[in-house]
């Protein structure tokens, strides 16, 4: 489903985020990404949503070049791929609602559809009672069930969760990794990065270990080891 | 599905207008003080022109007959003038019209009545009121009728005398200012409408600077570049609008409060006088009120949205 094909990245100032990076992700699958600070695991989500773009190498979605996507195709793109980041990056002139409508507005839902969705999805983390408060007003677990909700509403293939517990205390922690499976296990593929090791022990996935922009382990079942 | 996309960033945009408050404060008055300088402009330029006009409308020559010329031959000549490219109007005053206008002129004053029933006949001597197309034209009219010198059928010259000569000095003085006063304001006014524009333009850089994170979450999503900017163009047309409305208020009250003012400095005498430059402001606000709206509106709108636009491109290559 996703093939990174010998990605390296150089930024400008010729440190290397990426060296020759090769992994596939299959369908359903829950792989987490672990690795120190700096270790390209961000970089390798980015070049996903084709935020980033890789020096050399390619990225695949399915049979489709990523890098060599039009402005237009990469908003279609990225209405198939969920993204969660440890900031959550909600619009904070923008209520719960408005904040997850907004998706489904940009992928051209209904006004019926976005008027039934978006409550259940609220309902679906837990965040019902809150539907018409503005971020500001939310906690951290809170805000990132938020983004969470607005990654899911629009039923995407795949689901990015960019070290989504980073800000968060160790009960939010657990609740976010719960909602994170109980949607992987409706079907929907994800890919975490995380430095948590409690996080990683909890998902018992596939683990991917990066160090200084390499893959150094990929381990079905894995554990945390750095 | 072009509807609904117009629906909701109308929406949107109305939405962020009210919830951004202070920002939109913020634009408004920045806006309308640029509006303001348009509209300073367009009231500069009424006011500078009604002057203009009036000043360019009182300055004439004119060729005075000797007292026994034939009033066939002056309207003879009154047709030849007519006729120069120069002329604007050649009005011809009969010395009986002359006489009319005087007696009417003091008739309350009974030493200047008995003066002139002294004076045995019609003492004044009939004009011609020459005025030119502009001030700088009266020379070549004044060297033409000396050159032209019209006699009667007995020899002795038509024209007494020609008041070019004393008027000279101001008439060339008025024909190099005018023109210099016109350059200088349309020069002025480019300058303060670019700065207009340019403080304008970068208010709204700013604003749309301060949500250059949304900006990117927004495309992130998935949000296609209209989603983005169509709300932000959309708040900009209404800082233009809400701007607009208020500077053509203000307008209206600057109006007839500096005719107000005109009015107790001049003196009510002086204003019947001259009561084409009292009412200046307010007569062309209402006359041309359909005008001023158009630019005032037009330039509020297009301020707004051009500047959105523009600034949130940068912003759109995530």
């Amino acid at each position: 489903m996703i093939y990174y094909d010998k990605v390296t990245r150089i930024y400008p100032d010729k440190s290397v985020a990426l060296e020759n990076v090769s992994f596939g992700v299959e369908p359903k699958e829950f792989v987490t990404i672990v690795g120190h600070s700096g270790a390209g695991k961000t970089t390798l989500m980015k070049m996903l949503i084709a935020e980033d773009r890789p020096t050399t190498g390619s990225v695949f979605f399915e049979s489709t070049d990523i890098s060599r996507l039009s402005k237009r195709d990469v908003s279609k793109l990225r209405r198939r791929i969920g993204t969660v980041f440890q900031d959550y990056r909600l619009i904070p002139g923008k209520t719960v609602y408005e904040n997850i409508a907004f998706a489904m507005e940009a992928s051209g839902r209904s006004d019926a559809e976005i008027a039934s969705d978006v409550p259940h999805v609220l309902e679906l983390v837990d965040l019902g009672h809150k539907i018409w408060n503005f971020p500001k007003e939310l906690s951290g677990g809170e805000r990132q069930r938020v983004a969470i909700a607005r990654a899911i509403v629009t039923q995407p293939d795949i689901i990015l969760a960019d070290e989504p517990t980073g800000n968060l205390d160790p009960t939010s922690t657990y609740e976010i990794i719960q909602i994170l499976q109980k949607i992987n296990d409706l079907g929907t593929t994800i890919i975490l990065t995380t430095h948590n090791k409690g996080v990683v022990d909890t998902v018992k996935g596939r683990v991917l270990t990066m160090e200084k922009g390499r893959i150094a382990r990929d381990d079905k079942n894995g554990k945390y080891v750095l | 599905m072009i509807f609904t996309t117009f629906k909701r960033i109308t929406r949107t945009g109305f939405v962020n207008f009210w919830r951004n408050g202070f920002l939109s404060f913020a634009a408004i008055v920045v806006i309308t003080l640029s509006l303001s300088v348009f509209g300073g402009l367009v009231f500069g330029s009424a006011f500078a022109r009604a002057l203009l006009a009036d000043v360019k409308d009182k300055v004439d020559i004119n060729a005075y007959f000797t007292l026994n010329a034939p009033e066939e031959d002056i309207l003879a000549l009154q047709k030849d003038i007519k006729a120069m490219a120069e002329v604007s109007r050649v009005e011809y005053v009969s010395s009986e019209a002359v006489l009319a206008q005087f007696k009417e002129k003091w008739n309350d004053n009974a030493l200047i009545m008995q003066g002139l029933d002294e004076i045995e006949g019609n003492p004044f001597p009939a004009v011609l009121n020459i005025k030119a197309i502009n001030p700088g034209q009266y020379g070549s009219i004044a060297s033409f009728l000396e050159q032209k010198n019209p006699t009667a059928s007995d020899g002795t010259p038509l024209i007494e005398k020609i008041n070019y000569q004393q008027n000279k000095l101001i008439i060339d003085r008025l024909g190099r200012i005018i023109p210099a006063i016109e350059q200088a304001g349309s020069a002025i006014a480019i300058v303060l409408a670019l700065v207009a524009i340019i403080v304008v333009f970068n208010t709204i850089r700013i604003i749309i600077y301060t949500s250059r994170d949304e900006i990117s979450v927004m495309k992130l999503v998935g949000a296609s570049n209209i989603y983005v900017r169509g709300p932000l163009v959309v708040s900009g047309i209404m800082y233009g609008i809400v701007s607009g409305i208020i500077t053509l208020i203000l307008m209206a009250i600057f109006a007839y409060w500096s005719d107000a003012v005109l009015l107790r400095v001049a003196g009510v005498q002086v204003a019947s006088d001259f009561e084409l430059v009292v009412n200046i402001l307010s007569r062309y606000f209402v006359q041309n009120f359909g005008q001023i709206f158009m630019m005032i509106m037009g330039a509020g709108i297009i301020l707004g949205a051009v500047s959105s636009y523009i600034a949130v491109r940068r912003y759109l290559k995530v």
